[in-house]
């Protein structure tokens, strides 16, 4: 299984500054699947995000990505390998307009999405293509966040937290977008804290907790570990 | 002709010629220093001392090379252009991840070094630049003498000035920077290899300084301490300007010039200081400057 897979995490340590984040962290995601990162406030999903990005400050241990170790890398290295990243804080460009962000990240291989069709994808941003980016609603700046890494032909995909404060309705939409955009072929690791919206996109769930992964339940039998997972998120 | 107050036309409009002249400087310097902290967060303290230099690098080719000014004015800012991007590689990009005053602090003493070593070369009498034969004399405007090459040195700052403004608010490349300014770690993160933007960035802000030097050298003569007394009067200009805003440092940087002009009409005693005072009312009632965003 782990030959195939796409993204292979193993024994990640990350820190912020002084403080040791990730203990360990063991897992893989093959090409073409939803993975999600679910667990507490503060378990270290979005470190990992990071820590896979290249982004976080002291990372040890392996992230292979299409089998070529990453963790030494810098991030536009890791990001020219085909990782996009949609940040928590979505990182929406205040000073550029709509199509400037859209624009902004360089394409790195053949395979992007077209921008006829990511308009398809997210018709509201269509209309706006003139605004400023922040003058977008929330649920606008997030399609906005996703939408920009679909043409830079990336294949694996790390959504933090892409449904945090969106009202229901906009939650369904990105959630169908996820659907369309594992049928366009991406891979996407998906950070969440709202499990029902995970259920409904994700191939198979991690469970996180202080750092380390202590779990993993495919979305088929969610239902017979319903309990468990409570249990682990103590919800 | 008409009279204001007892002052004559052709002594209010000199005044303020001079005065848009100074504000043309003010405008290209204080450019350069916008752009400069809006990416790398430094507060350029050298930016004085390149200009100075742009202007003794004009001097050289003319007197050591026999190129003369209008190579000289492409010329001399890439020569400071590459010379600030030594700066920046060997020494500034060691200091990012520290406080602002690191970097005043190494500018500081960059524009000392520098100044010193032209000082001691060239002492401090000032060497003369010719005007170009093309722009020497100047047309009766019927109600005041306008010196071509003033003219010229406030139409090639429009240009500079809005050709920059141009470029970073419209352009692709532009975005980039803005998108750089806001948040690098996410631009790197898309691939986009912002260290690279960090050194070009320097390159052409200090390239900017360079160019008011060339512009400069014909009208004030060459000499090692002309940017030590420029630019503190930029500082403040930027500070009234608003360190974020392009177009704010552009357009305070006219404005004072001008304002300055009248004042020396009006209250010539005052006309060394109204600057400054100035500076102390706008950062009493808008801290973050006339065209700045508020933190």
């Amino acid at each position: 299984m782990s030959d195939a897979a796409l993204l292979h995490v193993e024994g990640l340590h990350g820190w912020y500054g002084e403080s040791h984040v990730l203990h360990g962290m063991d897992f893989d995601i093959r090409e073409g699947e939803v993975v999600t990162l679910l667990g507490r406030n503060g378990a270290g999903k979005t470190t990992t995000l990071l820590a896979i990005m290249g982004i976080l400050g002291k990372r040890t241990g392996s992230v292979r990505f299409a089998g070529t170790e990453t963790v030494g890398m810098q991030p536009r290295r890791i990001a020219r390998m085909g990782i996009a990243i949609c940040p928590e804080e979505r990182g929406v460009f205040s000073s550029l307009n709509v199509d400037e962000n859209m624009m902004l990240p360089p394409r790195i291989a053949a395979g992007g999405l077209e921008l006829d069709r990511i308009y398809e994808l997210f018709p509201n941003l269509r209309e706006r293509r003139r605004s400023q980016g922040t003058k977008l609603s929330g649920g606008e700046q997030q399609m906005l966040a996703i939408a920009r890494i679909l043409r830079t032909g990336a294949k694996l995909l790390l959504l933090d937290e892409p449904t945090e404060g969106l009202a229901p309705v906009i939650v369904q939409q990105i959630g169908r977008t996820i659907a369309a955009l594992k049928k366009e072929g991406f891979t996407i690791l998906l950070v969440e804290q709202n499990f029902r919206f995970a259920a409904s996109v994700a191939d198979r769930h991690y469970v996180v907790d202080q750092g380390r992964v202590i779990d993993m339940i495919p979305n088929a039998e969610l239902d017979a570990n319903i309990d468990k997972l409570h249990g682990y998120l103590g919800v | 002709m008409f009279e204001l107050l007892g002052i004559p036309p052709q002594v209010l409009l000199g005044q303020l010629l001079l005065g848009l002249i100074n504000g043309s400087f003010y405008a290209v310097l204080s450019l350069g220093l916008a752009v400069i902290f809006g990416l790398l967060n430094i507060i350029n303290f050298a930016h004085g001392a390149l200009y100075m230099m742009g202007a003794f690098v004009a001097w050289m080719l003319l007197n050591y090379v026999g190129i003369g000014y209008w190579p000289a004015l492409i010329l001399a800012p890439l020569i400071v252009g590459a010379f600030g991007i030594v700066l920046e590689r060997t020494m500034l990009a060691r200091l990012y991840h520290l406080d602002h005053l690191y970097g005043l602090l190494l500018t500081f003493g960059l524009a000392l070094i520098i100044q010193g070593l032209f000082r001691n070369y060239y002492g401090i009498s000032g060497l003369p630049y010719r005007i170009p034969d093309i722009l020497s004399g100047g047309h009766n405007l019927g109600f005041m003498f306008m010196p071509n090459y003033r003219a010229w040195v406030v139409v090639a700052s429009v240009i500079v000035c809005f050709g920059t403004w141009f470029m970073i608010e419209k352009t692709r490349l532009g975005a980039y920077l803005r998108a750089a300014t806001e948040n690098p770690v996410l631009v790197g993160a898309f691939g986009i290899n912002v260290p690279l933007m960090i050194t070009l960035t320097y390159g052409f802000g200090v390239a900017l300084a360079g160019f008011a030097g060339v512009l400069a050298a014909p009208i004030y003569s060459v000499n090692p301490n002309m940017g030590a007394d420029m630019i503190i009067v930029v500082f403040a200009v930027v500070v009234i300007g608003g360190m974020g805003s392009i177009m704010g440092a552009i357009l305070t940087g006219y404005i004072l010039g001008l304002v300055e002009g009248l004042t020396r009409v009006f209250y010539p005693e005052g006309s060394a200081v109204v600057i400054f005072v100035i500076m102390a009312i706008v950062l009493l009632i808008k801290p973050e400057g006339l065209f700045g965003r508020a933190a």
